[in-house]
């Protein structure tokens, strides 16, 4: 059985009929998004045909310092995606990158470590976007409802100050929801996987003719991987973010 | 005269192009003190300076003449305990709230002494806090502070949110408070008449200055 299936641009072309479809709708209902389709649609098809070069050239040097290199771009970028994304946590920057970076670094060295991966380009770069991908927007989630609760239990967080509780007191609550926040998506996602939706890898290996155990076995490592990435994400981002609301004195700030 | 438990000299505080408090310098002294004064005159900041929720921008705040900022944070608000204007209970029962105070200052977390000081029956120590009425949760909030046996009690407008009936209330368990308990009270309030009820020194305010403070009796003449 074959594991590799071409596509031609034809076929990529193609699609763009579906796309055409989804801004009709969006004209249709008035739903205002047909400039960000084109936009997202444009996009994608720059950013993903780049990436296929670099990634081509990266696994044919298959050396370890050009891949690291890939993961901290993929790590920046993931950090300055998911600050647009927390507007009202101060300093939100430094939070993410560390959690993007701790999350990546922690479920690759894992699964390295286990013998589930070898370390080589070849799997290092497909499972690190995916682990940072995915962090990234656990990450971004939990910090916009953490700036969202920080808001909006002002009120309260100030009144556990007033009893002389620390910060971290005061603020658990807010940061105990805002992490949850954060997993939620992909702890249902994994719930339901099998039943309402097949994820991407697997569908993937399945048109590219693999077998389905295998398809499922791989689709299932790397379920569990992102798990660990995004809880770890989740954890750094608001641990360290929620600080950034409170000065020295355990005052809350006036944002 | 009575001994100066707060001290503020020269204080000031901003918000953006606001001076909340302008060169604020006055004595409270233990006992009741009403702090009086129309909306936006910065009562509630100056409260929230008593036990460190803010600092001053600039000048200096004592306390038991010591630098307010000298002491740690925590174990001041523990002494000097604030109830917000607007109720703010943590989820849970009014005895969680109650245990959860009582552990942070290192004190019994029997809620059933401190519920009666604030006028509740002890059953509403079972109470879920989000089915008490606004009074209930008020009254909630002051056995909270009480179980950690505060030195000093800052209420911020106890009774705005409150009708006559429950604003009697809570003015009466106010003034049993400070006869049962060695406590002093400052207390925010935009009401000459529940200053003249429950203060017995009092400092009025005005744009973010003091404009008259001292003995109830004359100052609220």
């Amino acid at each position: 059985m074959s594991t590799s299936i071409h596509v031609s641009t034809g076929q990529v072309a193609a699609t763009l009929a579906l796309v055409a479809l989804a801004a009709a709708i969006s004209l249709w209902r008035k739903a205002d998004l047909e400039r960000d389709i084109g936009i997202a649609t444009l996009r994608s098809f720059v950013q993903l045909t780049a990436i296929g070069y670099v990634i081509t050239l990266i696994f044919e040097a298959d050396t370890l310092w050009l891949v690291l290199a890939l993961l901290v771009v993929m790590v920046v970028f993931g950090a300055l995606t998911a600050r647009s994304r927390a507007k009202k946590v101060p300093g939100a920057f430094w939070p993410l990158l560390v959690a993007l970076a701790t999350a990546g670094a922690t479920t690759l060295g894992l699964v390295v470590a286990l013998g589930v991966f070898e370390a080589t380009a070849r799997y290092l770069v497909p499972v690190g976007g995916m682990v940072i991908g995915n962090a990234m927007t656990a990450s971004a989630v939990a910090l916009n409802r953490l700036g969202d609760e920080m808001e909006d239990s002002r009120g309260r967080i100030e009144a556990t100050l007033a009893l002389g509780a620390t910060a971290t007191e005061a603020a658990a609550p807010s940061v105990r929801r805002a992490l949850r926040s954060g997993m939620i998506a992909l702890v249902d996602s994994t719930k339901t996987t099998g039943l309402i939706f097949f994820p991407g890898t697997m569908v993937g290996m399945l048109l590219a003719g693999a077998d389905p155990t295998d398809a499922v076995r791989l689709q299932l490592i790397l379920l569990y991987a992102l798990l660990g990435s995004v809880a770890i994400a989740g954890l750094v981002a608001t641990t360290l973010a929620y600080r950034n609301f409170f000065t020295p004195a355990q005052q809350l700030r006036e944002l | 005269m009575r001994r100066v438990l707060f001290e503020l000299l020269d204080v000031s505080l901003a918000r953006g192009e606001r001076r909340v408090l302008d060169s604020v310098s006055v004595g409270i002294p233990e006992g009741a003190t009403a702090i009086v004064g129309p909306s936006g005159a910065g009562k509630s900041t100056l409260l929230r300076l008593l036990n460190r929720l803010a600092d001053p921008d600039a000048g200096t705040i004592s306390y038991r003449d010591r630098p307010l900022d000298s002491y740690d944070p925590l174990a001041l608000r523990r002494e000097v305990s604030l109830v917000p204007q607007l109720p703010a209970l943590l989820e849970g029962t009014v005895a969680s709230n109650i245990a959860y105070a009582a552990r942070l200052a290192g004190k019994p977390a029997g809620p059933e002494h401190c519920l009666r000081l604030a006028g509740l029956d002890p059953d509403f120590a079972a109470r879920d806090v989000s089915k008490l009425s606004v009074g209930e949760q008020q009254r909630a909030m002051l056995a909270r502070a009480l179980v950690q046996e505060p030195a000093v009690l800052l209420l911020d407008e106890p009774t705005s949110a409150l009708d006559h009936a429950a604003r009697d209330a809570i003015e009466a368990t106010l003034a049993e408070l400070r006869r049962e308990l060695e406590i002093s009270v400052v207390l925010v309030s935009h009401d000459p008449e529940q200053a003249r009820r429950l203060g017995d020194w009092v400092v009025r305010m005005q744009e973010g200055r003091v404009t008259d403070s001292g003995p109830l009796a004359e100052v609220l003449a």
